[in-house]
């Protein structure tokens, strides 16, 4: 079933100086319509060693793994398993040749047992080819002491809490014989506890001679259990080795120093009154104790690490969901916001950030899109007005430029930067106050990037009150006046001026000890 | 001509104008003006009906309770009318459509607050509704010597030349159509069907318009109730037994998707109106009208081919040649 290569379980226990590398990936390139994931990225990967893989958001980590898996095919460059070249066509044959992922957000079946989720797919085969489930389970068994977890295999996967259920899906990826594991952020979901126990199984991998591709925002775990480093930026390959001669700084340095190639419009920095004070917003889960303040014409930034909780609260300031206590006022009177309507009649609009599932209703014409949010206005005696709707979209839809060849053609033909202009038109419809933008450039293509970041320059030197949730910190350096950089739920810094530099950025949405500015 | 073959509405017309001509063939009188307002007539219920569920079918729900609350609405005015004879038709249509308002509501309450899939919020109000009758009735009948002439005649009054269920099917559909493209319910009928999270940014309350589409489906049912009842001179338990499919049939022929959020009630009204002519045409021809139900069978396959295939063909175009080509 396997080709025949040196059996990871031989090598020697310890780490050891690496000599030739378990996987290998030399000039590999991807590339999706608009944009560039990787370009020539190189990564190596060693028997019994951890290998960090760092690098911002959108840094091309993803696209690596689900080359890895199996799931994309590189448009160039090649991959080598022990020294051999090998080419996936299908998951099947990366899971073949012992490469195996543990994903952020693992896909497993709740009305499964335990033993039958780990073996699903490939479970051990009895008489007629029937499954055996004792062997199953016995195997399973073994499995899950081997990684120490106390789990039943009997039971049912739905009775598991979240920790059991990561163990689970470590179970499952390791039922399979994996030289090569790879472990996306796996301790975004867990608690402290739970994270010490997942790195003593990252321990009994090592010592079990498995390559270990590590992927973590956290600088802290990063130095805890890599032996080695690797650092992506904007797809490309900047920088590798052992983590024991790297310090914090250079890897701070290796991720964000770039080139500006991005040019921002020019900002008239005209700012105003309060118009939105957000005061104590706390939830039980999300996000804890936030508040800030937003005045006219002023752009402040929320930058962190996806999962920092800046989407949950700007959904909560915004009612779509309930915060556990806080209040919002607008123009310095409280205003109650219990569903997005209110937040609408308030003046508060927000952007969400996927377009496809959030922004826009395929199947509607642009225009009804655009007047959505306006129906109130657009209709008079309780009937809409169809010449009204047209001119309210016309006169946004040419503020935006957007490029459709008719106002009634389906939003769902237009390509994603255009989607993008029918949503923000369709919030600055409604004339707001203010207007929360969340990422509000990902996945469109530059020339749409500098139109949404021209538009927003406009907004604001008319006064408009803009937030904007954004994880590529160009844009955040380059639009913002004020950034609120958000760690695991709470404020972490509130920068502006000469703070605003993009190792403080990193350095305190990673937790990075005291975050002193300029390391020279 | 690819355009307006395009819309659903025009190829269903084309459909029904080519059946009527094939029908027309052989046996002349069944395309006469009278004969024409017969089959109307006769198809009255199944367009009131499909219009109301063309509206929660928008909103990705389904109402499969409309014919038992249709049943269960009509025992009801059928016992009224034989406990207080003199009671005026305005009332008991007031009271038919108030009352199918409530069951609709009921169905929309627990779809809206406890969020229970529809499906089975109405499969299970239609057993109860079904339940009901025959707990209010006994498992009796109510024939048509128990009626009150003015209760039977209203919907047999002829009007112009067409009688008034006909009529009143008419007016409700052009409501609707009306209530569709121009109200603000309408346009979020399809927002809530058509993307239900963008929705909810938009400052719609998605429970609430999948209420209302449930309110109107009920009212519509209630309506039916009377009309059904009084038309036929009959009430009892089994009154409309599994036309609930028919209705959801007509709207999938119709064009409505039942992912939600596409179709009009245009679509559906034509899409009724060919099971009528079907189901009307079958004896004429001498086909067993038990073939009625392979035949409605195959138009819906036909007809949900038809929506997959036009939701596919919507994709963007990329290749050049492939523009200029089709």
């Amino acid at each position: 079933m396997l080709q025949t290569a040196p059996h990871p379980a031989d090598a020697a226990a310890a780490p050891r100086p690496a000599t030739a590398p378990v996987l290998r990936l030399a000039g590999v390139s991807k590339s999706f319509p608009g944009v560039k994931a990787l370009s020539g990225v190189s990564l190596e990967l060693f028997a019994g060693q951890v290998t960090a893989l760092v690098g911002e958001n959108g840094a091309g980590k993803s696209t690596v793994v689900k080359i890895l898996t199996g799931i994309y095919r590189p448009d160039a460059g090649g991959i080598e398993v022990a020294g051999s070249p090998v080419r996936f066509a299908a998951a099947r044959d990366a899971a073949a040749a012992g490469i195996t992922a543990i994903h952020q957000e693992t896909v497993l079946f709740d009305e499964l047992s335990v033993a039958e989720n780990i073996f699903l797919g490939h479970a051990p085969r009895g008489r007629f080819g029937l499954i055996d489930r004792p062997a199953m389970r016995r195997e399973a068994a073994a499995i899950l002491a081997r990684i120490g977890a106390r789990i039943d295999p009997r039971m049912p996967l739905k009775d598991l809490g979240i920790a059991s259920r990561h163990l689970v899906a470590i179970a499952r990826a390791l039922s399979v014989d994996a030289r090569v594991v790879i472990m996306d952020e796996p301790t975004a979901a867990l608690s402290q506890t739970e994270i010490e126990e997942l790195y003593d199984l990252v321990e009994r991998l090592k010592a079990e001679g498995r390559a270990i591709l590590f992927i973590s925002h956290k600088f802290d775990e990063v130095f805890r259990i890599a032996d080695r480093y690797t650092v992506f930026r904007d797809g490309e390959h900047v920088g590798s080795g052992l983590i024991a001669e790297v310090s914090e700084d250079d890897l701070v340095r290796m991720m964000v120093g770039r080139s500006v190639d991005q040019i921002f419009p020019a900002r008239a920095h005209r700012i105003g009154d309060e118009v939105l004070r957000v005061r104590d917003f706390c939830h039980a889960t999300e996000f804890d104790r936030i508040g800030f303040t937003l005045r006219r014409g002023e752009v402040l930034g929320f930058y962190g690490l996806v999962g920092a909780g800046r989407s949950e609260l700007m959904q909560a300031v915004f009612g779509i969901t309930r915060p556990a206590s806080g209040t919002v006022e607008v123009d310095g009177r409280p205003v109650t916001i219990r569903a997005p309507g209110d937040a609408i009649a308030a003046g508060i609009v927000y952007v969400p950030e996927d377009r496809g599932k959030q922004g826009t209703v395929a199947g509607l014409p642009i225009f009804q899109n655009v007047t959505l949010p306006s129906l109130s206005r657009t209709s008079r005696n309780g009937f809409l007005r169809l010449a009204r709707e047209f001119a309210l979209a016309r006169q946004y839809a040419g503020r935006l430029d957007l490029r459709a060849a008719a106002l009634d053609q389906d939003v769902g033909n237009l390509s994603g930067g255009n989607q993008q202009k029918v949503v923000i038109a369709k919030w600055l419809a409604t004339k707001p106050r203010v207007i929360i933008l969340d990422e509000p450039t990902k996945g469109i293509d530059i020339g749409s990037k500098a139109a949404v970041h021209a538009f927003m320059a406009e907004l604001a030197a008319e006064g408009l009150a803009v937030v904007m949730v954004s994880s590529e910190i160009p844009e955040v350096l380059g639009m913002s006046d004020r950034v609120i950089v958000m760690r695991e739920g709470l404020i972490a810094a509130e920068l502006s001026g000469a703070d605003l530099t993009p190792e403080t950025l990193v350095r305190h949405a990673a937790g990075i000890g005291a975050a002193q500015g300029a390391a020279t | 001509m690819s355009g307006v073959l395009k819309s659903r509405e025009a190829l269903l017309v084309a459909v029904i104008a080519a059946l009527l001509a094939v029908i027309a063939s052989r046996f002349p009188s069944f395309v006469t003006p009278g004969n024409l307002a017969r089959v109307l007539n006769d198809t009255a219920p199944l367009i009131i009906l499909a219009v109301g569920q063309a509206l929660v079918i928008l909103t990705r729900c389904i109402d499969l309770s409309v014919a038992a609350n249709l049943a269960l609405t009509g025992m009801v005015c059928a016992m009224l009318n034989v406990a207080m004879p003199g009671l005026p038709v305005a009332a008991i249509l007031a009271l038919a459509m108030t009352m199918g308002a409530c069951l609709g509501a009921l169905n929309g309450l627990l779809v809206w607050k406890l969020s229970i899939p529809p499906i089975v919020v109405t499969l299970g109000t239609m057993t109860i509704f079904r339940g009901l009758i025959f707990v209010i009735s006994d498992g009796t009948w109510i024939n048509a010597h128990q009626m009150s002439p003015a209760f039977t005649g209203f919907p047999r009054t002829v009007i112009l030349g067409l009688p008034v269920l006909a009529w009143i099917a008419l007016a409700v559909a052009a409501l609707f159509l009306l209530v569709v493209a121009r109200a603000p319910l309408g346009r979020a009928f399809y927002a809530v069907g058509g993307n239900p999270h963008a929705a909810v940014y938009a400052g719609l309350n998605v429970g609430r318009t999948q209420f209302w589409a449930f309110v109107i489906s009920g009212t519509l049912a209630g309506l039916t109730g009377y009309l059904w009842v009084a038309r036929y001179s009959i009430a009892y338990v089994d009154i409309a037994g599994g036309f609930e499919l028919e209705v959801v049939a007509a709207c999938v022929i119709g064009g409505i998707s039942i992912a939600g959020g596409a179709g009009t009630v245009l679509g559906a009204v034509l899409g009724a109106l060919f099971l009528g002519i079907v189901k009307n045409a079958l004896p004429v021809v001498g086909i067993s009208p038990f073939w009625q139900l392979a035949i409605s069978g195959s138009a819906i396959v036909i007809a949900v081919a038809f929506n997959a295939r036009a939701r596919r063909a919507k994709g963007r175009i990329i290749l050049r040649r492939a523009e200029a080509a089709p």
